[in-house]
């Protein structure tokens, strides 16, 4: 499908998001901190319009009251329940136990392997968070003369 | 955004016509609340206002379970009022959306909690007024559960008299989380006021009453609460039936909202076993607890329970042995809604999804069947 040009910098301030129509598919753009990453607007759990939902960040627990807050602003939280998915991948992450649901053929990896990855998987996986089930879809966002550029 | 909202929820599994057995409407503000008061308790309401046991604000809306006014992100109407409050947005992002023929709406205001019984009544009569004119005679759609001022039957009797005949009231709604087990005589003038009008009693999970929503007391966590909210539901049921209630009322039936359904195998064969031992003790029950609960029991889908291999919970519909008194409900717009396009497990038996969807709750409200 190639290169869309999607709106300008200018117009995705930093924290801002915008939904677009690309392809006859809903997607929403994101500009966290400068860099703009894109997902299809369409939660894989049960369909909601999840570029509508809360940034917010992970909050993880060693133990109860012991609490750290990691990945500010870069968890997309879907309106309906709630479910977290990476900004950066798309891809969502859930307790553990979610993992056993392995009769959908699932490939679930232990944090561990996650290492070598882009875009903070790293900290997630040293949280101690494993992968989910669903990767909502990503797509390619790059910055060309202050105009932001979507590669389907 | 509306529109294709509308396409990607009906397409790929377009459905005819969905019953959606729970949907919450609100008052827009207090302003169109008091607008349907009379002039003393509009006075009450600016000088005293709604009192339970919760203090001296709404139960369920002043913080957020999760997000505000519990309701899906996504559901606050371009309006600016409140989810559940505008007849046209329910209309596009709901009732159209997921192609809902019929709806029914269980009002949450503040009024079985209420502690003093005529501001309760006062308010029912408000409620029950406020939706005849801005819901049922808005949207054919829609039909209602009448509220009652629960706590004090004599009063609940009373309004189920005064809109019971009401062709848009097909449900009387009561909370679990009651002052006392609702199989007790206390209520018993709302189930036969129900009975006589031939209105369902819809018993919806609800919270705080002052008293912990657990045998041993007052849980952490929402996390908890929001599971622990099947233990009334179970407490109402086994109540009801070892009261006599079903007996009493041979024409009674009733509608477990929003409380799972997954538990009520086990509760029947437990209530049995100890029936067989203790029935000295309940003469009045001339059969098995388990067959009152099979022949008067409705339950709603959501939220479903949700076990790693679905064929679980198909196994729990089958010991239910009674895939007829399923209901789909959406419960919009709350944060928990479940989209009946997508709620269920895929290899559902395609008969049993047309049973849960429409055909039950069509069968047990009379749909289709008012000449109209």
């Amino acid at each position: 499908m190639g290169e869309h040009v999607v709106g300008t910098v200018e117009e995705i301030p930093p924290g801002g998001r915008k939904i677009v129509e690309v392809g006859g598919r809903s997607i929403g753009v994101f500009n966290v901190g400068g860099e703009f990453f894109a997902l299809r607007n369409q939660c894989p759990h049960q369909g909601a319009e999840l570029c509508k939902g809360v940034l917010s960040g992970f909050v993880h627990a060693e133990k109860p009251g012991d609490v750290t807050y990691v990945r500010r602003g870069e968890i997309l939280r879907c309106p309906w329940h709630q479910w977290e998915f990476d900004i950066r991948t798309g891809q969502s992450w859930v307790d553990p136990a979610k993992v056993r649901v392995r009769r959908y053929e699932a490939k679930v990896a232990p944090g561990n392997t996650l290492l070598s990855e882009p875009g903070g998987s790293k900290e997630l996986a040293e949280a101690g968070l494993e992968k989910g089930l669903y990767v909502a879809e990503t797509y390619e966002v790059s910055v060309e003369h202050e105009y932001i550029v979507l590669n389907l | 955004m509306v529109e294709k909202l509308t396409e990607r929820a009906t397409a790929g599994r377009t459905r005819v016509g969905v019953v959606d057995a729970d949907i919450h409407n609100v008052f827009p503000s207090r302003e169109v609340l008091k607008s349907y008061l009379p002039s003393r308790w509009q006075r009450h309401l600016e000088t005293i206002g709604p009192r339970g046991h919760d203090g001296y604000m709404y139960a369920s809306t002043k913080y957020p379970k999760v997000s505000a006014a519990t309701a899906r992100t996504d559901a606050w109407p371009p309006s600016g009022l409140p989810p559940g409050s505008d007849l046209e947005f329910m209309q596009e992002q709901h009732l159209d959306a997921f192609n809902i023929e019929y709806g029914i709406l269980n009002c949450f205001e503040h009024v079985g909690h209420e502690l003093n019984d005529e501001w309760a009544a006062a308010m029912a009569r408000a409620v029950n007024d406020w939706q005849i004119a801005e819901w049922l005679e808005k949207d054919e759609r829609l039909r209602a559960s009448i509220v009652v001022p629960f706590e004090n039957a004599e009063l609940a009797a009373e309004e189920i008299e005064r809109v019971g005949d009401h062709p848009g009231y097909v449900q009387v709604l009561l909370l679990t989380r009651t002052l006392e087990p609702l199989g007790r005589r206390k209520y018993w003038k709302i189930y036969e006021a129900a009975e006589r009008h031939g209105l369902t009693i819809g018993m919806h999970a609800s919270n705080t009453t002052g008293v912990p929503p657990t045998p041993v007391g007052w849980p952490s966590y929402y996390l908890e609460e929001h599971v622990i909210v099947s233990l009334a539901s179970q407490s109402q049921v086994i109540s009801l039936a070892c009261e006599g209630v079903f007996e009493m009322f041979p024409d009674l039936r009733l509608v477990s909202i929003e409380g799972g359904f997954a538990w009520l195998p086990p509760l029947m064969w437990r209530l049995d076993q100890n029936w067989k031992r203790l029935k000295e003790e309940v003469p009045h029950l001339k059969r098995p607890p388990s067959e009152y609960i099979r022949e008067h029991l409705w339950v709603t889908t959501q939220p479903i329970e949700e076990p790693a291999d679905p064929n679980h919970l198909l196994q729990a519909i089958e010991h239910f042995g009674a895939d007829d008194k399923i209901l789909f409900a959406s419960d919009y717009p709350h944060w928990d809604f479940d989209d009946p396009n997508r709620a269920f497990p895929p290899r559902m038996p395609k008969e049993l999804k047309r049973r849960i969807f429409s055909e039950n709750a069509k069968k047990l409200y009379g749909f289709g069947q008012e000449g109209g």
